[in-house]
């Protein structure tokens, strides 16, 4: 019984950066609203927590704070993801907390981000929260950046406002990595350019937000070119059916996977050529990112977890010694010498941190070659050295085989995001 | 031969999917004991099909695990085995009465039944030794479960805690734990309602008749259709009557209530959730109910 076959949507995943203060929990709460993606059991709640507060209007804000401490403390203080979808696409909202001490947040929201959506509020302009969450985007390599010049209502929907925002915006990401920027005035509260366009402000011609949102073009951020397969799971049946089945599961990293394709299997460095890629019961004709498929060879070689196949003249560069940017996430500072468990890929190490360079001032961009540490929520130049090689792509050129994290080996937990250089 | 961007796009269910089966593969390879929770649910039977694509050819190389209430409901049942019977693999089940029997829990009539399926759960995690249990929770059923990670680290007493989470980056899942401790693992976190609707539409997939139109005798409690039977009996004032309904989630037969519908196939139900003005757990889950913060008390105690 075939189902007529509707268009297939796409995603857009984006996380936004801003405090309560400039009405980034209220936008998204417009855009669940208007997106009609709030039920009215929600909105009811919502209402009636308003009216037992004695507040003059719905606080949409009410619809995104989770957590029972955060709505005492009326912060958000932990990453949020929320969900809506229009026809054409369906969004991930990573919705992350502003102030410095949430540094972390914001770094683990914008991780996963296709696009970044900073807010500012119009009445005062560019702050040094908006220029740190800008650089913060653009350090985890966000293609797309949306600024939200927010509460025009506030400043009589002036075209100057704007424009002075717009110009000292553009100023300061000459100095950031962002590939593609919009410049938004908007009304969070009132929905003016939300998702309808406003009629208070005529003068500007461009998209609204949520145009941007369900138009913007991410399909070719990914890389197609460098072929990248981290090995994650062996699967072999050892089933009477399927007596001879050796397959390697994984996720897509970079490039394109074709049945007869030269492979090598990394850190080995033996070649063979791809016999056949499945998806479940199906063999398919090629892979790409971020596909999870799995793909046999033609030859039997040794692979396990944690190697990597590639295309025999476009290899990761295997390494013990890492050069990447680290934002650390704890509150035991970051020190020479100092031993911790790596993630990369799917494969796992140690590491000893052999220097660290310099703290990079996330207000100024200024480069603090002095102080030998980092503390919790500061992101700085570290050089690692890890007890195995790890096979790795500059972040610039891949976000997937580019980061890593580290892990406390005594608690466990994880204490710090690398993106390498190069 | 030209070849653009647009060839090589997924669909937002495709991407939904490769990231589910890259975390059940994730948690195979890294974790001893593995199991995956079943309730019965359409989201659990969307967590089977996913764990099957994961490992195929070979076998789902972990046990399910279900809570037995003793009120669920028989269709239900009836579907699990069929699921259990095609994939071949071990069905692990935790009954609550057998846990009163041996003491385990307290043999407390009038604590609803939902409440006991958190310790009986919890010791047949420890029992089991299990190290991970995926769950079929997602983000946009309720406010607490928006900050979940897909890894939700549990300390020795199963709680969850939402303050102290381990940050979660790109797709790389920290699996580490201490003795006593494990992982919930939740693989369809960024899935919606409507997504689990259109999966289970395009894979064609056997889920509960109840989900379907069907006439059931029925009465009104708290603004909600209740299920006729002896495990919750009427009171006073309370009319029984058949109706015409369907139920939008599986829960405890004395607690879920269902809503009328004649939606009787999967597209009927997509057109239906699509336009749905009220959340499912909203509309007809008695037990979130009782406060603002319930799910995220249940959560903390060690609830799915």
């Amino acid at each position: 019984m075939a189902t007529a076959e509707k268009k297939p949507m796409d995603l857009l995943r984006f996380a936004t950066a801003g405090s309560v203060d400039d009405g980034k929990s209220t936008l998204i709460g417009r855009l669940l609203l208007d997106s009609k993606s709030i039920f009215e059991d929600q909105l009811e709640a919502v209402e009636a927590t308003s009216v037992s507060k004695g507040y003059d209007y719905t606080d949409l804000a009410l619809l995104t704070d989770g957590l029972r401490s955060e709505r005492e403390q009326g912060i958000t203080i932990d990453v949020a993801y929320r969900y809506f979808a229009t026809p054409t696409r369906k969004f991930i909202i990573a919705d992350t907390p502003g102030h410095v001490q949430y540094t972390r947040n914001m770094v683990t929201g914008a991780s996963t981000a296709d696009l970044g959506l900073v807010l500012v509020d119009a009445r005062q302009g560019l702050t040094e929260q908006s220029r740190r969450h800008a650089l913060i985007l653009s350090l985890l390599r966000v293609p797309h950046l949306v600024l939200a010049v927010n509460k025009m209502d506030l400043v009589d929907y002036s075209q100057e406002v704007y424009d002075k925002i717009h110009a000292e915006f553009t100023q300061f990401a000459t100095k950031l990595n962002i590939p593609d920027l919009e410049v938004i005035p908007i009304s969070a509260l009132a929905g003016d350019n939300v998702v309808n366009r406003s009629e208070n402000m005529a003068w500007y011609q461009g998209p609204t937000l949520m145009h941007h949102l369900e138009h913007v073009h991410v399909a070719s951020d990914r890389d197609l070119i460098d072929a990248r397969f981290p090995v994650q799971y062996v699967v072999r049946p050892k089933s009477d059916e399927f007596h001879d089945y050796r397959g390697y599961g994984g996720q897509v990293a970079g490039g394109v996977l074709k049945q007869g394709d030269e492979v090598v299997v990394l850190p080995s460095g033996m070649t063979s050529k791809i016999a056949g890629i499945d998806l479940f019961d199906k063999e398919i004709d090629m892979a790409f990112p971020p596909m999870s498929v799995t793909i046999r060879l033609e030859d039997d070689v040794d692979v396990s977890r944690g190697d990597m196949i590639a295309r025999v003249n476009n290899a990761p560069t295997a390494t013990q010694d890492i050069d990447a940017m680290v934002c650390w996430m704890t509150t035991a500072p970051l020190r020479p010498k100092a031993k911790l468990a790596i993630k990369h890929t799917t494969r796992n190490g140690r590491v000893m941190v052999k220097d660290i360079q310099y703290r990079l001032d996330v207000n100024t961009l200024h480069r603090d070659q002095e102080t030998k540490e980092l503390g919790v929520n500061e992101i700085g130049r570290v050089q690692l050295r890890c007890t195995v090689p790890l096979l790795v792509d500059p972040y610039s050129k891949n976000r997937t085989t580019g980061s890593f994290i580290l892990i406390d080996e005594t608690t466990g937990v994880t204490v710090g995001a690398g993106m390498i250089n190069g | 031969m030209t070849e653009t961007h647009a060839d090589y796009q997924l669909s937002q269910l495709d991407q939904l999917e490769a990231e589910s089966i890259h975390i059940f593969r994730e948690v195979a390879a890294e974790f001893e004991k593995p199991v995956l929770m079943f309730s019965g649910g359409k989201d659990s039977i969307v967590m089977l099909r996913l764990a099957e694509k994961a490992f195929y050819p070979a076998k789902i190389p972990f046990s399910i695990l279900q809570v037995d209430t003793g009120l669920d409901f028989p269709e239900v049942m009836e579907t699990r085995d069929r699921w259990v019977e095609r994939l071949g693999i071990n069905l692990v089940v935790a009954s609550i009465d057998d846990a009163i029997k041996n003491g385990i829990i307290p043999d407390a009539a009038k604590i609803s039944r939902n409440r006991l399926q958190i310790p009986t759960l919890l010791n047949a995690i420890e029992e089991n030794g299990f190290t991970a249990a995926f769950g079929g929770g997602r983000r946009d059923e309720e406010k607490a479960r928006a900050k979940e990670r897909v890894y939700s680290h549990r300390d020795e007493f199963g709680q969850w805690d939402p303050k102290n989470q381990r940050p979660e980056l790109w797709s790389l899942y920290n699996g580490r734990l201490h003795e006593g401790e494990h992982m919930r693992i939740f693989p369809i976190s960024n899935w919606t309602e409507l997504d689990v609707w259109d999966y289970i539409g395009r894979e064609q997939i056997e889920i509960p008749s109840i989900y379907f139109s069907h006439q059931r005798r029925v009465f009104e409690r708290d603004g909600m259709l209740m299920t006729e039977t002896p495990l919750n009996p009427c009171r006073e004032g309370e009319v029984v009557s058949e109706r015409t309904v369907r139920f939008r989630t599986c829960g405890d037969i004395t607690l879920t209530g269902c809503v009328e519908s004649t939606a009787s196939t999967i597209d009927e139900i997509i057109d239906e959730v699509a336009i749905a003005r009220v959340t499912e757990r909203g509309a007809t889950r008695g037990d979130d109910k009782f406060s603002e913060a319930a799910m995220e008390d249940r959560k903390k105690e060690g609830y799915f």
